[in-house]
């Protein structure tokens, strides 16, 4: 018994849900594509000349290098998400990196060109302020960290701390700044909002306070926003308010008052409302800074000056002028200034920091994109070239996170999209046809006028077939003659078609918008190869916003274009807009949108098409009146009829209430049912329905006893997701509900107790998976539930929640997972009849392709004759992680945040997206390529063998003839 | 309810979902709503329906869903008779197409203090009213309660619940309310059956284990050794006769 059911179990495994590739299939059918974010520090190595090094930090608390060559990432290190792996700091002094991570939680020191750990050292408490390299007689050996209420020094070298003294008054002083300028002392500075500067000045061999003095300067408020030091040890302080520059020298003996310089006496006017800004230069953290600097005084307008002998003189006014940044190489140090040249490009332009004299030749031309944002940040790597003048490439980084890098004369090496780090959905949509394609889908969609013309249609569309086909036989004929490397199939949105199984698709995906003003961007990608199509920064959308995407017209109705609507709704206020357009080339179409003047609590696309195959659009406004997208007549009319059919339910989480709404001919609205879990107890976490692109081929599952178990295929079930406001461990739980959403009926409700969240779910077919925590055995548990309607169907032919009076059988069962869950996705095919698996992205980075099969509530305890013959698999608890079943192999995708899955054109395979900090593409088979032919299909055997049996046929035929005649003769 | 053939039971000898449907009685509606409240134990909960030409909701007493406190207490429903008026448009409103509507308030299954168990707004529920007038008026009302007894939905269905426009005799038909009303509570879910499989672990185990702790190879085929050393001594010795005889023979 035990043996057969072990082999049972061993050929059920055999039988293969391998999902492996061949070692030859690497990158064939799937791409990778990694992200940094958004760039917060960027610094290029400039210890060896011919370095490629370029290091960057970023607000995904990532710390990489590039390859300033490619724009390839040489490593990357992926911190943990949130406060606690955000980097504060980022230094770099020769081959090593110094990086503070988590509001000064640990200091890092990274070996460039590895990526390797040099050392690691776990700092005090207390939130970060700054962070400086210490230089002594031209050599740097340590890095101080500024605390709130402490200094600590430390090693370059290990990590070892040198000493650690608490800041005096730190309960009233804001310390802000450190700064050395390389000649044993280390100085502390801090402000008392709106009274004065405290100056505090170390030892920097035993950590002795040297001096301490405080200045008056009642109208500061922060020293970061407003102070630099500049030159030997002057500290320049801006006010906006009187517009004059403060300098104060910190070493000096007498310290009691700063002087005022008045911008007017410069010839300099400040733009109203602004924050100036000062930026200056220490090129090497042992020697002091230059004493050129930059002031900005407007958005626009920067200048550069130069503090002499206490007085500050104009060298160069750079009006108007994006952005600026100070670059040294060898003993020289520049100035990179971008300006506008005109409507869709700047200029950037070096110049000599201590002349402000512009230098010959060294201008880049940067064209800005139409579709994207303004440049935002200028990182400058500077070099010696052979003639002893200063060459340079410039990293620009704008608004919609495209890193551009530049050289002279204006080439762009690389670009990066780093906004693709933060897609938050997508939509497949398919190519259009070929044109010669179109033209014969065309002849069917237009209208029938006689029959002569129709022939005539015909036989010039097919025509037009036999010249395509031979020109691509002599495209084939002439390639073939070509070298291999000069056939590059280069993907252009010219070149864009449907291939013959319809495996290529285009993605469209949104990016979020949030932190630091960032806009959402449209972006169109090609599935095969991953390159960017077509990319549309949306300005106008408030930050914080919400997308849903949706596909009203696919690629099917030509000559009509193909149509998507980006529905963006404002968190905050709930407010709605429409951003209609072509999701093959991008660009915004001009059909009139509604204004949706009121907060959109709902949207619904209904299968209705108005006369020009756009599916219908419905927007229900917190009045519960509805506005139709498109709304012309002839879809008004359609939703008049169909009105009493047309359901909707809304979802109040913070009330717990479900309510289902009916419309009614005028567009308005009926409440009709309502369901309210109190908040109390349980509050909704989840609520998802079925993709309306789903299919079903099988209506019901074969017993072991040739009976048939009849799947309970409501399609307009919802599955509700409910954790417990009691986080205790004894009583917190998980509910699931499972609601009919057109009658409001509860068809299911189930709960698991001892469980919280966070619960991934997929509701798909007639069955829900979902993943929670059991907080007793502190393990992650899959659970699933099927619905049955059990032996017989109430009614097969059509589908009614009015019309389904018994209550469905409803199994469950649930094991055990050995690992947290990112995300969980089921695979989808055009027809269903493909085996469905789940797809289930695992922290680890790996996607895991786990067969349904083995999430079946009719997993018998002890496998009988029959449940063998269904192919049931015995129960076991435990469900296990097999390497194989990752169809990523070794490509893991970082922080995995959704997997999307569309179906292709052939039922075997399901396309599949995994996005993230990386976005993966790939092809899986759930039951195989059964409808593909193998690679290696022996073609010439098989028509070998069916020649021969030809031939065989006539030459028996003839002899059989020959045969009868001499029968006959006889 | 929950109608699973025995079979089906033997095969999956997994949890099986069931419903926690506690039905009540199938009342004949000829009690008067009023003098319901006399119950010491239960507490009740009024049913109001509406059913308009117009479809603009109008609730009205249709009964009492009596309530007994506590888990393992059955739930009835008592209610009056349709009236003539309201038959009529019923079947006025079925005809339109119209809806049904029950709704009942908002409570607690589960608290003592009649104060606590009240909460804010109803819970409503639907069906096409052609379908109540053409199952003869033939409903199953289900009230659900969440974890801790609250009543978070009520669903109504009729049996047979299509419509086909079947012609239905008034006075017969539509007079009595034959309600099936049941409180539905939600199941606990099954946490992963390790117990179970352990011990179907061990079993195989100790199957497993027992030819492992057999005799060595003599002392298992003693018998047949020993067998063959006495044949082969029989035939060595009685050979050369042996032969002869086979000759003979």
């Amino acid at each position: 018994m035990a043996g057969q059911l072990a082999g049972f179990t061993v050929s059920l495994c055999l039988l293969g849900f391998t999902v492996a590739v061949f070692e030859d299939q690497v990158g064939k059918f799937d791409w990778r594509q990694q992200f940094v974010g958004e760039v917060q520090f960027a610094l290029f190595d400039t210890h060896s000349q011919a370095s490629k090094k370029l290091l960057v930090a970023t607000e995904k608390n990532i710390f990489a290098s590039l390859n300033s060559r490619t724009g390839e990432l040489f490593w990357r290190h992926v911190d943990k998400m949130g406060p606690e792996g955000h980097i504060d700091m980022l230094l770099m002094h020769g081959q090593d990196a110094v990086v503070v991570v988590g509001n000064g939680r640990l200091l890092r020191s990274w070996e460039t060109t590895v990526g390797g750990l040099n050392w690691e050292t776990v700092l005090d408490t207390g939130s970060f302020q700054s962070a400086a390299f210490i230089g002594l007689q031209d050599l740097v050996k340590y890095v101080a960290v500024l605390k709130k209420s402490a200094i600590s020094l430390h090693y370059l070298s290990n990590g070892h701390q040198k000493w650690v003294e608490n800041l005096p008054e730190s309960d009233t002083v804001q310390y802000q700044t450190v700064y050395s300028g390389g000649n044993g002392q280390v100085f502390v500075l801090g402000v008392v909002p709106n009274s004065h500067i405290v100056i505090v000045e170390y030892n920097i061999e035993d950590g002795e306070i040297m001096k301490q003095n405080s200045v008056a300067a009642p109208w500061m408020s922060s020293l970061k926003s407003s102070c630099v030091v500049v030159g030997i040890g002057v500290l320049l302080c801006v006010d906006p308010t009187t517009e004059s520059i403060y300098t104060l020298p910190l070493q000096s003996e007498e310290q009691t008052k700063m002087t005022p310089i008045l911008l007017q006496t410069l010839g300099l006017e400040m733009a109203s409302g602004f924050q100036p800004v000062l930026m200056s230069t220490q090129p090497h953290p042992a020697r002091p800074p230059l004493s050129e600097f930059f002031l900005q005084l407007g958005p626009d307008h920067h200048i550069l000056l130069q503090l002499k002998d206490g007085h500050i003189s104009a060298l160069r006014d750079f009006n108007p002028s994006y952005l600026v940044s100070f670059a040294t190489t060898g003993e020289k140090t520049v100035a990179a200034v971008m300006s506008p040249k005109n409507e869709t490009a700047c200029s950037i332009n070096l110049f000599s920091a201590d002349t402000g004299r512009r230098l010959l030749d060294t201008t880049i031309i940067y064209y800005m994109d139409p579709n994207g944002g303004k440049p935002t940040k200028l990182y400058v790597h500077a070099f010696l070239k052979k003639d002893d003048s200063v060459g340079y490439r410039v990293l620009v980084q704008t608004e919609d996170l495209v890193l551009n890098f530049l050289q002279q004369p204006g080439r762009v090496v690389w670009t990066r999209e780093e906004a693709l780090a933060d897609v938050v959905t997508m939509e497949m949509v398919d190519l259009p046809l070929t044109g010669t394609q179109a033209e014969l889908e065309g002849e069917f969609g237009k209208k029938a006028d006689g029959l002569l013309p129709m022939v005539l249609k015909r036989l010039s569309s097919q025509l037009i077939l036999l010249q395509a086909w031979l020109s691509h036989l002599w495209k084939l004929f002439y390639d073939a003659r070509k070298p291999r490397s000069h056939v590059k199939n280069e993907v252009t949105i010219e070149t864009l078609s449907r291939d013959e199984f319809n495996l290529q698709k285009m993605m469209v995906m949104v990016t979020a918008s949030g932190k630091n003003n960032l806009k959402p961007c449209l972006f169109g990608i090609d599935s095969k190869s991953g390159a960017v199509l077509w990319k549309k920064y949306l300005e106008n959308v408030q930050p914080n916003s919400v997308f849903k995407l949706m596909v009203q017209r696919t690629t099917a109705h030509f000559p009509h274009p193909p149509q998507c609507t980006l529905l963006i709704k404002d968190k905050d206020t709930g407010l709605g807009s429409l951003y209609v357009f072509n999701p093959i080339f991008g660009k915004k179409s001009h059909i009139s949108v509604p204004a949706l003047p009121r907060p959109v609590l709902q949207s619904l696309l209904l299968p209705l098409m108005d006369q020009d195959y756009a599916k219908v659009l419905l927007l229900i406004d917190d009045q519960y009146k509805v506005t139709a997208f498109p709304s012309t007549k002839n879809v008004l009319q359609q939703l008049q009829e169909m009105a009493s059919s047309i359901f909707f339910y809304l979802v109040d989480a913070s009330q717990g209430r479900l309510s289902g709404f009916r419309l009614r001919k005028d567009l308005s609205t009926e409440l009709i049912w309502e369901v309210v879990i109190p908040t109390e107890v349980q509050k909704i976490v989840g609520v998802k329905g079925k993709r309306a692109n789903e299919h079903v081929h099988s209506q019901g599952r074969v017993m072991g006893d040739r009976s048939v178990l009849y799947k309970y295929l409501n399609p307009n079930l919802l599955a509700v997701v409910t954790e417990s406001t009691d986080s205790h461990q004894e009583r917190s739980f998980v509910g699931i509900f499972l609601i009919d959403g057109v009658t409001g009926r509860i068809v299911h409700e189930a709960v698991q107790r001892k469980a919280r969240g966070p619960v991934h779910f997929v509701h798909s077919e007639n069955w829900v998976v979902y993943v929670y925590w059991n907080t007793k055995s502190r393990r992650n548990e899959f659970s699933v539930l099927e619905l049955f309607e059990g032996m017989e169907l109430y009614n097969s032919t059509v589908f009614s929640s009015l019309d389904r009076p018994h209550p469905p059988q409803v199994l469950q069962q649930s094991y055990i997972f050995p690992s947290h869950i990112s995300t969980l996705e089921a695979t989808l095919t055009e027809k269903g009849i493909t085996s469905r698996h789940l797809l289930v992205g695992l922290p680890s980075g790996a996607i895991m392709s786990l067969p349904k099969m083995f999430l079946d509530p009719r997993r018998p305890e002890v496998g009988s004759d029959q449940s063998r013959e269904e192919n049931l698999i015995p129960y076991s608890p435990e469900m296990m992680i097999r390497t194989e079943w990752f169809i990523n192999y070794n490509q893991t995708v970082s922080r995995v945040r959704g997997i999307y899955t569309a179906p292709s054109g052939l039922e075997s395979t399901c396309l599949v997206v995994a996005y993230g900090l990386d976005i993966y593409q790939t092809r899986v088979y759930p039951s195989k390529q059964f409808d593909v032919l193998k690679d290696d299909y022996d073609y010439v055997l098989i028509s070998s063998v069916l020649l021969g049996l030809f031939f065989a046929t006539m030459i028996s035929k003839r002899l059989a003839e020959v045969k009868l005649l001499n029968r006959a003769w006889r | 309810m929950a109608p699973l053939s025995s079979s089906f039971i033997a095969i999956i000898s997994i949890s099986i979902v069931g419903f926690y449907m506690q039905f009540g009685d199938c009342n004949n509606g000829r009690r008067v709503v009023d003098n319901v409240e006399s119950d010491i134990t239960g507490f009740s909960v009024p049913l109001e329906h509406s059913f308009e030409v117009d479809d603009v909701p109008r609730f009205r007493a249709r009964g009492n869903i009596q309530l007994k406190a506590g888990r393992e207490n059955g739930v009835f429903l008592s209610q009056a008779l349709l009236s003539e008026k309201d038959r009529s448009l019923l079947k006025d409103v079925a005809a339109v197409d119209g809806l049904y509507r029950i709704r009942v308030p908002r409570v607690s299954l589960q608290s003592d203090r009649q104060t606590d168990r009240q909460l804010e707004g109803y819970l409503t529920a639907f069906i096409r009213a052609c379908s109540l007038v053409e199952s003869h008026l033939s409903d199953v009302i289900t009230l659900h309660t969440d974890v801790s007894g609250y009543l978070i939905g009520v669903s109504i269905v009729t049996v047979p619940s299509a419509c086909r426009g079947a012609e239905v005799e008034d006075e017969v038909d539509l007079e009595i309310f034959n309600t099936t009303i049941g409180v539905m509570a939600p199941v606990n879910a099954p946490a992963p059956e390790t117990a179970l499989y352990i011990e179907k672990m061990e079993q195989e185990m100790d199957k497993k284990g027992k030819p492992q702790e057999q005799k060595s190879f003599f002392a298992k085929y003693w018998y047949l050794i020993l067998g063959g050393a006495v044949f082969l001594m029989a035939t060595s010795s009685a050979q050369p006769p042996a032969g002869g005889a086979r000759e003979q023979s």
